[in-house]
């Protein structure tokens, strides 16, 4: 699992969270993750074939919402925080080039 | 080389709740930009999302009604990627544990029937709406944000444009008859993605799959498939390769355009969405929303065959949509005879309907009323050509047939004594007509007992016209 | 007037007797901050007019209405959403960010009238242990203004340690209000997972996250969290269980109380000083009757790497939504789509920020998410089981809150031992979901020595009992800091 990470594999793992990163940086944040990678590396020596995952610290089933609507949003009070809109609706750049 | 044609669908379907799947904003078509939405549906910091139960028990019934194993225990997932339209970047779905597995339905083409098998059933949300301006930019309207959808996925089952047609309709019929969903696919209500490939014909191993979007009706699956099918032959015969990648159908042209080569493909990075519970269905949830699943179509139209003598024909067109199968089934149990209401329903209701571009909700007719003139057809007070104008009375205002019948004088004039009279006074005036008869024009009497219904504006027996006109022709 | 000295219960009686006004309290509690916010600069926004505003409305408020804590002034942590007042989770991403609704907490601080100070600073999105990691500003140590406050919560430790505010709120992920609650000589109260809700927390790692108050002493503390406790509709993992008054559980009394001491705790890479605080204390505990054990915490020691793969994951997914269209940074000249994600993305997050996404979105990567992400969740899951056993047998879990006094400013670049050590002692307690408190119990070189108690889900009460009873009973008593009263920096 130990893994030495390259400039490649941040620019890799950077692109699915977009975020650019200059060649130095990418050369510093390689180094950082190898380093938490050889943390990780830590519990591969824990056996845990007979144990589930916990995916949350307290077990609670079926939590669930009536359907009926409340707490609408006011939309003038929502684009005071866009930086772009028009009719009311969000404007985003260009998505095709 | 004759090739094999292997389709796999990805319908989505909107489900119908008052709000959406995961905030409390309403969850309704048609609303200006940006105005049903929660400070969850943007993505506000700090926001977390909140299950709606008729959502899980609508994504249950579907998923019961297309013969789906539930799931006793299943939960969310985030699916991770950027887009103006999925403001938290990721979207709330489910990944391992969909709601049902492992289901099934049942199409007919050209008289064979066929089980196309289901993989899964699974919730998600729905992302916002994407309008691209002119100018270069777009614009993103949230309202669409967290409506609740299913995504049915089925195996690569499908062997025809002809299939896919038939197991759509199916579907929608289905879930429509469930009312979990509109499926108005002109609304946006249904959804359908095609992945398609071809083999030649013996061969076991799939070929390379193409995955086509953009079909925005049955008709473009139908044609869409059979285009890419197309393509993809030629491809083959030529010595190509296929591609896997995405296409697009283009209704004008009737072609499949490229939209996007698949190589790259995103890594959506699933997790347990760790801000939702799971979900743990017992007996007792399950049988629930069982008991609210209404009788559907195969059950109903084997019921109209069987019980009922209907024609297949007509028990398919009848179950084609819950409202009409349930107008039918409400104007037989009224009364009316099974084969008259089917024709009338099937012929000059849905006539109406398709000229008038309304629903049968949207009419004044009602299962009573349409029995109640069937039952004046049947024991003769009408005639069907009176009938009709019973009819465009029943559904434009409403009311009972026998009062229409009543108080516009309509009423089939049977009286043998009336009727003489007035074939008498016809026959004096059409010598000419005896004379034709008589010199063997069969017509003659045809041309006769339209002038007696003219002159009974409509009114009379025509069966008993017929007869008392020959008696007293052959009396001169 | 200086009534920052006092407890809540204090400034009550005098509230309550006319003495002094919530005006009063408000504007002593101003010109504290006046006198030294420049050396602490723990605050990122100050509502002082607003505050004074709502401090002349409650005056008028009649006195059978008022609760425990009305008319007291509270600082919200910057990464707590509070309507109309900015909140920048100390990020560049969110400096202009002016929320359309208050948080959970915040509702119901304002529901028992206290009054809000303002927005306290913290590690960029929490991440962070010396709240070096703030966009804006460095906070200081308010014992030694050479030093750092610890973190993330670092504002909130430091505004309660040096008079600013009587209360605070911070968040704790993997011990962001123990570990400077600890350093700066305060109270900090983790509660169970589920105890708080999160609404309206911006989110750093879901499973994780909890929302704690930070006061000069238990009893403060335990009224705070009365305030804040219980459930919400609106966060699913925040219980329905009733929330008893923390404050009956002072009793003092922890005769028979069995007391578990991790030698884990105690190991390698923790100060002398610290160690010898912590056997003190334990003496007190003894004193009292407590009855105190060696015992293992055998998993402890994957606690670290199983966090970072966790709060990483989660993190990498709950700060995706920070993409430069809806709310937050969002650069100018854009070109197109991808451009914006990318230029608003890297220039609004720091870099801790940015490595902790990268490994995140490395962690939950389809080849890693098994072996990385999966097999973190199943320790977890060990974990939390070593913590389950303990407390078949044992009340609370002892130990100290971190292995040294806090850092030097700019020298946080600790040894490899004592960042081990510390991750030992805060993070299980979240991956477990329990909850913990730290007190101080002692200082070294004039730097406080936090003591860390911890309890089964839901023994917040029995936590309070036991630390107030040491509190009582120990003769360290953290004092007040000399800052603004002449201390160089």
């Amino acid at each position: 699992m130990t893994h030495q990470f390259t400039k490649d594999d941040v620019y890799y793992f950077a692109n699915f969270a977009r975020i650019a990163f200059t060649d130095e940086e990418a050369e510093q944040y390689a180094d950082q993750l190898s380093e938490l990678d050889k943390f990780a590396e830590r519990f591969e020596e824990v056996d845990t074939a007979n144990v589930q995952p916990m995916t949350h610290p307290l077990h609670q089933v079926n939590v669930l919402r009536e359907d009926v609507p409340t707490d609408i949003l006011n939309r003038d009070e929502m684009l005071a925080s866009v930086k772009e809109h028009e009719d009311g609706m969000i404007k985003v750049p260009n998505i095709l080039s | 080389m004759n090739f094999e044609t292997i389709v796999g669908l990805e319908v989505h379907v909107e489900l119908k709740t008052d709000t959406k799947i995961f905030s409390p904003a309403p969850a309704h078509f048609g609303a200006d930009p940006n105005m049903n939405i929660h400070v969850t549906d943007l993505a506000y910091p700090g926001t977390l999302p909140t299950m709606n139960k008729r959502a899980i028990d609508y994504g249950m019934k579907a998923s019961m009604a297309l013969n789906c194993e539930i799931a006793p225990v299943m939960n969310f997932d985030r699916k991770h990627y950027f887009y103006p339209d999925n403001p938290k970047a990721f979207q709330i779905s489910q990944d391992k544990r969909p709601v049902g597995s492992n289901g099934w339905i049942e199409i007919e083409v050209e008289g064979k029937k066929k089980k196309i098998r289901i993989e899964r059933v699974h919730l998600e949300e729905d992302a916002g709406k994407l309008t691209h301006a002119e100018g270069g930019y777009s614009l993103v309207d949230l309202n669409r944000q967290g409506t609740p959808l299913i995504e049915i996925v089925t195996e690569a089952d499908i062997r025809s444009p002809e299939e896919a047609y038939a197991f759509l309709e199916k579907l929608k019929a289905i879930i429509q008859y469930t009312g979990v969903s509109d499926v108005r696919m002109e609304e946006g209500s249904l959804r359908c993605d095609a992945n398609i490939s071809i083999r030649p014909f013996g061969q076991k191993e799939f070929g390379t799959k193409t995955e086509l979007k953009n079909l925005n009706s049955f008709n473009f699956v139908r044609r869409g498939i059979a285009n890419e099918v197309e393509r993809q032959e030629k491809i083959l015969l030529s010595g190509g390769k296929i591609v896997q990648e995405t296409r697009r159908y283009d209704e004008a042209t009737g072609q499949t355009v490229l939209m996007r080569v698949k190589g790259s493909a995103n890594d959506y990075r699933f997790i347990n969405e760790p801000d939702l519970s799971e979900i743990h269905i017992d007996q007792e949830w399950m049988d629930r929303v069982r008991a609210e699943i209404p009788e559907l179509p195969d059950a109903r139209k084997a019921r109209y065959v069987q019980e009922l003598d209907l024609p297949e024909y007509d028990a398919h067109v009848l179950t084609l949509t819950k409202e009409m199968s349930d107008f039918f089934d409400a104007t037989v149990k009224a009364g009316a005879d099974a084969k008259l209401a089917s024709n009338w329903l099937m012929g000059e209701v849905s006539a109406y309907l398709n000229a008038e571009q309304k629903e049968l909700h949207e009419t004044a007719l009602t299962p009573e009323g349409l029995a109640s003139m069937i039952k004046l057809i049947t024991d003769g007070t009408i005639s069907s050509k009176i009938a009709k104008k019973v009819f465009k009375e029943l559904i434009e205002n409403g009311g009972d047939a026998a009062e229409i019948v009543k108080a516009k004088g309509l009423v089939q004039i049977s009286d043998e004594g009336t009727l003489r009279t007035v074939i008498t006074e016809i026959l004096d005036a059409n010598e000419q007509s005896i004379e034709d008869y008589k010199n063997g024009k069969d017509r003659a009497v045809g041309f006769l007992v339209g002038q007696v219904m003219k002159a009974t504006k409509g009114q009379a027996n025509p069966p008993l016209v017929n007869k008392l006109l020959l008696e007293e022709i052959n009396k001169r | 007037m200086t009534l920052f000295s006092k407890t809540a219960t204090e400034l009550q009686q005098l509230l309550h007797n006319r003495e002094v006004s919530v005006k009063e309290i408000t504007e002593d509690a101003f010109s504290r901050i006046a006198a030294v916010e420049g050396d602490v600069q723990a605050f990122l926004t100050v509502t002082e007019q607003e505050a004074k505003a709502q401090a002349d409305q409650l005056d008028n408020v009649p006195l059978e209405q008022r609760g425990p804590l009305f008319g007291l002034p509270i600082g919200i942590k910057d990464n707590i959403v509070t309507k109309g007042t900015k909140t920048t989770c100390a990020s560049k991403m969110l400096e202009d960010f002016v929320p359309v609704y208050d948080a959970h907490v915040v509702e119901r601080v304002k529901e028992a009238g206290m009054v809000t100070l303002g927005k306290l600073n913290m590690d960029e999105f929490a991440m962070g242990s010396t709240t070096e990691h703030s966009a804006f500003q460095v906070t200081h140590n308010p014992w030694n203004l050479n030093y750092v406050p610890g973190g993330s919560s670092g504002g909130s430790a430091a505004a309660v340690a040096s008079g600013e505010a009587l209360f605070s709120l911070g968040t704790d992920t993997g011990g962001s209000v123990r570990q400077p609650a600890a350093f700066c000589g305060v109270v900090g109260m983790k509660p169970t997972y589920g105890r708080v809700s999160r609404y309206g927390l911006v989110a750093f790692a879901s499973s994780l996250d909890q929302i704690g108050p930070l006061t000069r002493n238990v009893e403060d503390n335990a009224m705070l969290l009365n305030v804040i406790a219980g459930n919400d509709h609106r966060d699913f993992s925040s219980s329905s269980k009733e929330v008893p008054d923390y404050r009956k559980a002072l009793t003092g009394d922890i005769k028979g109380l069995k007391v578990a001491v991790p030698r884990e705790f105690l190991g390698e890479g923790v100060d002398e000083a610290v160690k010898a605080s912590v056997r003190d204390a334990l003496k007190v505990l003894e004193s009292l009757g407590a009855v105190i054990e060696e015992v293992d915490l055998p998993h402890a020691k994957y606690g670290a790497p199983t966090y970072y793969v966790i709060a990483c994951g989660e993190a990498s997914s709950n700060l995706a939504r920070f993409d430069g269209i809806r709310y937050g940074y969002r650069p100018e000249n854009v070109k197109n789509l991808e451009e914006l994600y990318f230029r608003s993305r890297s220039e609004g997050f720091g870099p801790e920020v940015k490595k902790r996404i990268l490994y995140g979105t490395y962690a939950l990567s389809a080849n890693q998410y098994e072996d990385v992400y999966v097999k973190a969740q199943k320790v977890r899951s060990l974990i939390s089981q070593d913590f389950a056993e303990l407390f078949q047998k044992y009340d609370v879990i002892v130990g100290p809150t971190s292995a040294t006094t806090a850092y030097e400013i700019g020298k946080t670049l600790l040894d490899p031992l004592t960042l081990y050590a510390n991750d030992i002692l805060t993070v299980p307690v979240n991956l477990a979901g329990v909850p913990a408190i730290s007190v101080p119990c002692g200082a070294a070189e004039g730097l406080p020595i936090g003591l860390q108690f911890i309890g089964n889900h839901f023994e917040e009460g029995l936590l309070y009992k036991v630390a107030h009873a040491f509190e009582q009973a120990s003769d360290f008593k953290a004092g007040t800091p000399l800052v603004g009263e002449g201390q160089n920096r």
